[in-house]
């Protein structure tokens, strides 16, 4: 299939141009992709991979045998024939029985490699695919700021397509090629090795200008690539900004600046392609070129010369027809490289997500489970929610958490358990990024369970780092942050974020209905206990006006709801999850005044009687907590409780005041 | 089209030349072979081999030509076809956007013209040469021997049946898979997105085995269709080697009888492939066309699409003065509800006008319908007192300056941004417009100042920096009214209270219609439109409104009560 499918995923801008600059030429390590892609198709389909290349040699076979059939056919039954007085034609009726069934032979042959090969082409993608997915969703959040959304979509769309027709096209048609060349080869030279050195010397000039053609076009392809990422760019950043546009009466520039990158594109492209196209004509010709040379050549041998009785009449003929199976699939060949090393230059996108490191998880060693108080005080594991959350530890581990003793009723000789209490501790901790713009200077901080913080400061004050920090989006580079007592490295990541219910400023909804949205919180939970979660938070009321209520589909990331509603559903998630601790983000003024206040109550629900941590921009939030930090460029300038940081007439005070003289 | 339509007309044409050459040239060489080699007369071949020689360098030239004319053609259509989207879109209304999206006219603009250039440069070079092919072969192996020529007739009924079976099936099939790929890719896409939730819940194994579930199913659909599409093969492969078979029985009796030439039957042979090789190249322009049709289809609706709103014959060139009237107004969106329903008011030149209510409650609509981004659905919408569906639409919107509540800054210098407002405002101009929103002083404080360079989608600027650029961005107009729509959302307080206090004193004449969600940004307007679900619920002063109006004292009361100014301070 010719058509290069790459619905959904685009390029950022420039994104092609970087990607594309290795197409020209062969890949760094180009051998060790193909061999490492080579080991990926096989891993799995070896024995039908073996059956496809005994298949692609006898299809072959059968090919040349049908060609060859010509000489056959004249020098031993026509010419016969038409020396006969009394034509017998039963010989030749025979051979044609024969030659059928050889020929039938090939055709199933044929039709078993080409039917293998799709299994093994798409069982390769969907293996690809899979790992691919699997592997990125191990990744670290920092991958997926570093790398443009853009991007990691086209290693899915283009790049996995560009290996579709790699594993399902070019790889066999490479080796039938090789295969039917060099039967022809070894038939050709059989029947005269002058001829035969003749066509290699001819094969060669034309190996050697589709070279020369095809790195000439590839120049201009990579042009091409570049301005199609400058277009594609700035289409983008023009209909993002379409109605900026519109209510600027902006739309003539615009068109001016798009004509210039369009014909930019259009010239490139033109080049490209103007010299790609000249390759199979030359190609076609230069194979005629061959044909009258051996023609005449031959026949000067077979009638003229000494050597004639080595050729005879017939075999010329045969050779003739043999020469258009020789240099076909040498033309095919020399035009399948550039496909191929665009393909490994894929690969090598493809292997290069596979390969990002994924989140490391090396020390954890602890997990969080359901615990049942007993009447002693002591702790039980269990397998049902009771609500009671502990945290499991090896006994080694003890010695190591300071202020902490096992509190298991002391059945298990390796574990003990500590109760999950949300008390999360920071000492001394730095962070950044990226290394050279640190973002969290020496924090510092001390709860106690149970506690609500706010954390209060302007945009990139760091507040949203702080609760990154906490649940491991990302780790820490200096310093250590405790959770109930424990190095929250030591907790298995799983564990540590399933223990933290989250509601992120910027929500994100999936495909699927609305009741699905919300169960996301928790896959077991039944159609109630949704309901319910969607009850406690305020959500009910919306969802019910839906046109079909919970069964409403959501697509688009929630489009069709408004941002506060798609805010609710968020917490409505995080409420059915029942998370012993959490981190919230609070709406900003991004939604109305009444939904937000319903936000609000349905946020304060979620957080009555747990270990909160809550991003705050509403008074009566912060001045409810029992511990604010007043957060700025990346350090906690102040910190204490309402009253305390009031009374200390700091920025907290200056804040609080401020909306006062309003 | 027009300056490619000569090369899209000499492709074919140079193409058909090609064609015929290639299809001559068995012809010449069964002369090689009957006259030349069979006849033992060298001379013969080097005559034939010669005519051939030329024959070949002819097509070769063709060919040439018709691969220049086609890229050319192909390419050019491509920029055609780009650039009548991107014209078209610019003529879009709002109401047109919002059909298709921003993203959704994105992928139609790069992804799907990709994909139908494509496309037509492949049906360009093979529209033409397979039937050509086709065509000339078959009339050639009649010329050769009509009898024999039967067997074709044969061959390609039966072929013909069987491939539109295979094919009508894959295509439906095609159309399927292409689907279900894009549903998959879709799922990706979302899962990039949201990774933060995914992770924050530990759905990293429950998302693996929704996309697990999905990509099987496209496997299956694809071994399916693909299975289908195998078929043609050996079928094809069956029907030439019938004809070989046949041709080579019938051929050696003809031969015998001698009606045909040895020559002429290996010219047989040849035609035989270039048939099946031309009748396989149909088969695939069908599938190809099925691929694009959708892409076609994505981009023929944007081309089509007629903008809603445009200016009128004889338009009014100048806006007398900045007052508003609303006459009886009602808007819909085209969802069957009304989303501003009978409005009836007027906002004198001057006035500031404060607007607030609950998200939906009609006040980004109400504003976007004074510059004329959407049409009133009943009832009219006066500027200066003229309708607005009379004035020139750029007059019009260079009047009516526009602070849009999902605002963007362009990548480019924060200059050139700020000169979107007026293309050739000075240095000077700038700074005032940036000091009158309080932009001034942040852009000072940048490296490169005024010469800082703003990525795309301004990445690099606060939300609070970015909608004070926006703010300064349509100052820079000078419009007679001034529409800030939650402009200032992301600015802390002070700046907000700065702003407002610029605008009363700077610009005192320009009507200015302020949406907010907090009161503090509108209680020191003139008066204040409260909205409710697209109607007017009061439109009076802050302190009346305090007194008369229960809604306005709910939303006072809930924002004292709670908001504090621990949004974003910068």
């Amino acid at each position: 299939m010719p058509r290069q499918l790459n619905i959904g995923g685009r390029r950022g801008p420039g994104g092609p141009g970087q990607h594309f600059g290795a197409s020209a030429k062969m890949p760094e390590g180009g051998m060790k992709m193909v061999k490492r892609l080579f080991g990926y198709v096989t891993r799995n389909y070896k024995l039908s991979l073996g059956v496809v290349a005994l298949c692609i040699i006898i299809t072959s076979v059968t090919t040349l045998v049908s060609t060859l059939f010509t000489r056959t056919l004249i020098d031993d039954y026509i010419v016969p024939l038409t020396q006969s007085a009394t034509p017998d034609f039963a010989p030749l009726a025979r051979t044609l029985f024969t030659l059928a069934a050889v020929l039938v032979v090939g055709i199933i042959c044929s039709y078993v490699n080409n039917r293998l090969m799709i299994n093994v082409g798409q069982g390769t993608l969907l293996r690809l695919r899979t790992d691919l997915f699997e592997h990125m969703e191990q990744l670290p959040i920092g991958y997926f700021d570093s790398h443009a959304h853009g991007d990691i979509m086209s290693v899915y769309t283009n790049d996995v397509d560009t290996l579709r027709q790699l594993i399902g096209q070019s790889i066999p048609q490479v080796f039938s090629s090789t295969i039917t060349i060099s039967i022809t080869f070894v038939s050709m030279c059989v029947m005269s090795w002058p001829l035969t050195l003749l066509v290699l010397l001819m094969t060669s000039v034309m190996i050697f200008v589709t070279r020369v053609l095809g790195n000439r076009s590839s120049v201009h392809f990579k042009s091409r690539q570049q301005n199609l990422g400058a277009m594609n760019g700035y289409i983008e950043e023009m209909l993002t900004g379409l109605k900026v546009v519109k209510t600027f009466c902006h739309e003539d520039e615009a068109i001016a600046r798009f004509e210039q990158y369009n014909e930019a594109l259009r010239d490139s492209s033109n080049n490209a392609n103007r010299e790609a196209n000249i390759v199979m004509p030359v190609n076609g010709n230069l194979s005629n070129l061959i044909y009258v040379l051996c023609a005449i050549i031959g026949a000067t041998i077979a009638l003229k010369s000494p050597l004639g009785a080595t050729l005879t009449i017939g075999t010329l003929v045969s050779f003739l027809t043999l020469i258009k199976n020789f240099t076909q699939p040498v033309s095919h060949l020399s035009q399948q490289i550039n496909s191929v090393v665009m393909a490994l230059a894929g690969a090598g996108r493809v292997f290069d997500l596979m390969d990002a490191t994924p989140e490391k998880d090396e020390q954890a060693c602890i997990r969080l489970v359901n615990a049942k108080k007993n009447a002693d005080g002591t702790l039980t594991e269990t397998s049902e929610r009771t609500g009671v959350w502990a945290w499991k530890v090896p006994k080694a581990e003890f010695n190591n958490i300071e202020g902490k003793a096992d509190e298991s009723d002391h059945k298990d000789a390796n574990y003990g358990l500590i109760q999950q209490q949300g008390e999360v501790d920071f000492t001394q901790v730095d962070f950044s990024y990226v290394p050279e713009k640190q973002v969290l200077f020496d924090i510092e901080l001390d709860t106690d369970a149970g506690q609500k913080i706010a954390l209060v400061g302007g945009t990139g004050a760091g507040k949203t780092t702080i609760t990154n920090l906490i649940n491991r989006f990302y780790d820490i580079q200096d310093g250590r942050i405790l959770y109930d007592h424990i190095d929250i490295r030591k907790i298995h990541r799983e564990d540590l974020r399933r223990s933290l219910g989250m509601v992120l400023q910027e929500t994100h909804l999936f495909t699927g209905t609305v009741m699905e949205n919300i169960r996301y919180g928790r896959l077991d939970a039944t159609d109630e206990e949704c309901r319910a979660a969607a009850e406690l938070v305020n959500a009910d009321d919306f969802i019910l006006r839906l046109s079909e209520g919970y069964d409403t589909m959501l697509t688009a990331d929630g489009g069709n709801l408004s941002q506060g509603e798609r805010q609710l559903l968020a917490i409505a998630r995080a409420a059915v999850a029942n998370p012993p601790a959490l981190i919230l983000d609070e709406a900003t003024s991004s939604i109305d005044t009444r939904t937000e206040r319903l936000v609000q109550e349905g946020m304060d629900h979620i957080m009555e009687g747990r270990s909160t941590f809550v991003i705050a921009h509403r008074l009566s939030t912060v001045r409810n907590s029992d511990i604010i930090c007043v957060m700025d460029h990346g350090r906690i300038i102040e910190q204490g409780n309402h009253e305390e940081l009031l009374a200390k007439q700091g920025k907290y005070y200056q804040l609080y005041t401020g909306k006062q003289i309003d | 089209m027009k300056q490619f339509k000569t090369a899209s007309i000499l492709t074919p044409i140079f193409t058909s030349l090609e064609v015929v050459m290639g299809v001559l040239i068995p012809y010449v060489t069964s002369w090689i072979i009957d006259r030349g080699i069979m006849a033992g007369d060298v001379s013969k071949v080097v005559l034939y081999g010669g005519i051939m020689l030329v024959m070949a360098f002819i097509s070769l030239m063709f060919g040439i030509l018709s691969g220049r004319f086609s890229a050319y053609a192909s390419t050019g259509f491509a920029y055609n076809l780009r650039d009548a989207m991107f014209r078209n879109i610019q003529t879009f209304s709002f109401a047109n956007i919002d059909k298709f999206s921003s993203a959704g006219l994105v992928t139609r603009m790069t992804t799907d013209v990709s994909n139908l250039q494509s496309a037509f440069q492949q049906i360009l070079r093979i529209s033409v040469r397979a039937p050509l092919n086709l065509i000339f072969s078959v009339f050639m192996c009649i010329f050769i021997n009509t009898k024999m020529s039967l067997i074709f007739v044969v061959a390609l009924v039966i072929l013909g049946t069987a491939l539109y079976f295979i094919i009508s099936r894959t295509v439906k099939l095609f159309a399927q898979v292409f689907e279900k790929y894009d549903d998959l890719n879709n799922s990706v896409q979302e899962n990039v997105q949201a990774i933060r939730v995914v992770k924050a819940f530990v759905r990293e194994d429950f998302e693996n085995s929704k996309f697990r579930k999905a990509a099987e199913n496209l496997y299956k659909l694809f071994v399916r269709t693909e299975s289908l599409q195998a078929i043609n093969n050996p079928v094809m492969t069956s029907v030439i080697y019938g004809c070989i078979i046949a041709l080579s029985w019938f051929g050696a009796h003809f031969i015998v009888a001698g009606e045909l030439t040895t020559g002429q039957l290996t010219s047989l042979f040849t035609y035989v492939m270039t048939i099946m090789n031309s009748l396989m190249m149909l088969s695939m322009i069908f599938v190809m066309l099925t691929m694009s049709a959708a892409s076609g289809r994505r981009v023929a609706e944007v081309i089509d699409e007629k903008s809603t709103i445009f200016t009128p014959e004889n338009p009014v060139m100048e806006v007398q003065d900045g007052s508003i009237d609303f006459k009886a107004c009602c808007f819909s969106y085209g969802n069957g509800e009304y989303a501003i329903k009978n409005i009836t008011l007027h906002i004198n030149a001057g006035e500031t006008i404060g607007v607030i209510g609950g998200t939906g409650c009609g006040k980004s609509t109400l504003a976007m319908l004074v510059s004329r981004l959407y049409d009133a659905s009943k009832g009219s919408v006066l500027v200066g007192g003229v309708d607005v569906k009379c004035y020139d639409m750029d007059v019009l919107r260079n009047e009516v300056s526009m602070v849009l509540q999902k605002n963007v800054l362009f990548s480019g210098t924060i200059l050139d941004n700020l000169r979107w407002g007026k293309t050739d405002a000075t240095l000077e101009e700038c700074v005032r417009a940036s000091q009158l929103a309080q932009a001034d002083e942040f852009i000072e404080q940048m490296p490169q100042k005024y010469e800082t360079m703003i990525e795309q989608n301004g990445n690099n600027v606060s939300g609070g920096q970015k909608q004070r650029l926006c703010i300064a961005r349509a100052l820079l107009k000078k419009p007679k009214i001034l529409v800030l729509d939650d402009s200032t959302s992301a600015c802390d307080t002070a700046t907000d209270a700065k702003i407002r206090r610029a605008f009363r004193e700077e610009i005192p004449n320009t009507t200015k219609l302020i949406i907010a969600q907090r009161i503090q940004s509108v209680q020191d307007a003139d008066r204040i439109i409260v909205m409710e679900s697209g109607q007017v619920n009061g439109f009076d002063t802050h302190e009346n409104l305090l007194k008369t109006n229960k809604l306005y004292q709910e939303i006072y009361r809930i924002q004292m009560e709670g908001e504090a100014d621990f949004d974003s301070p910068e």
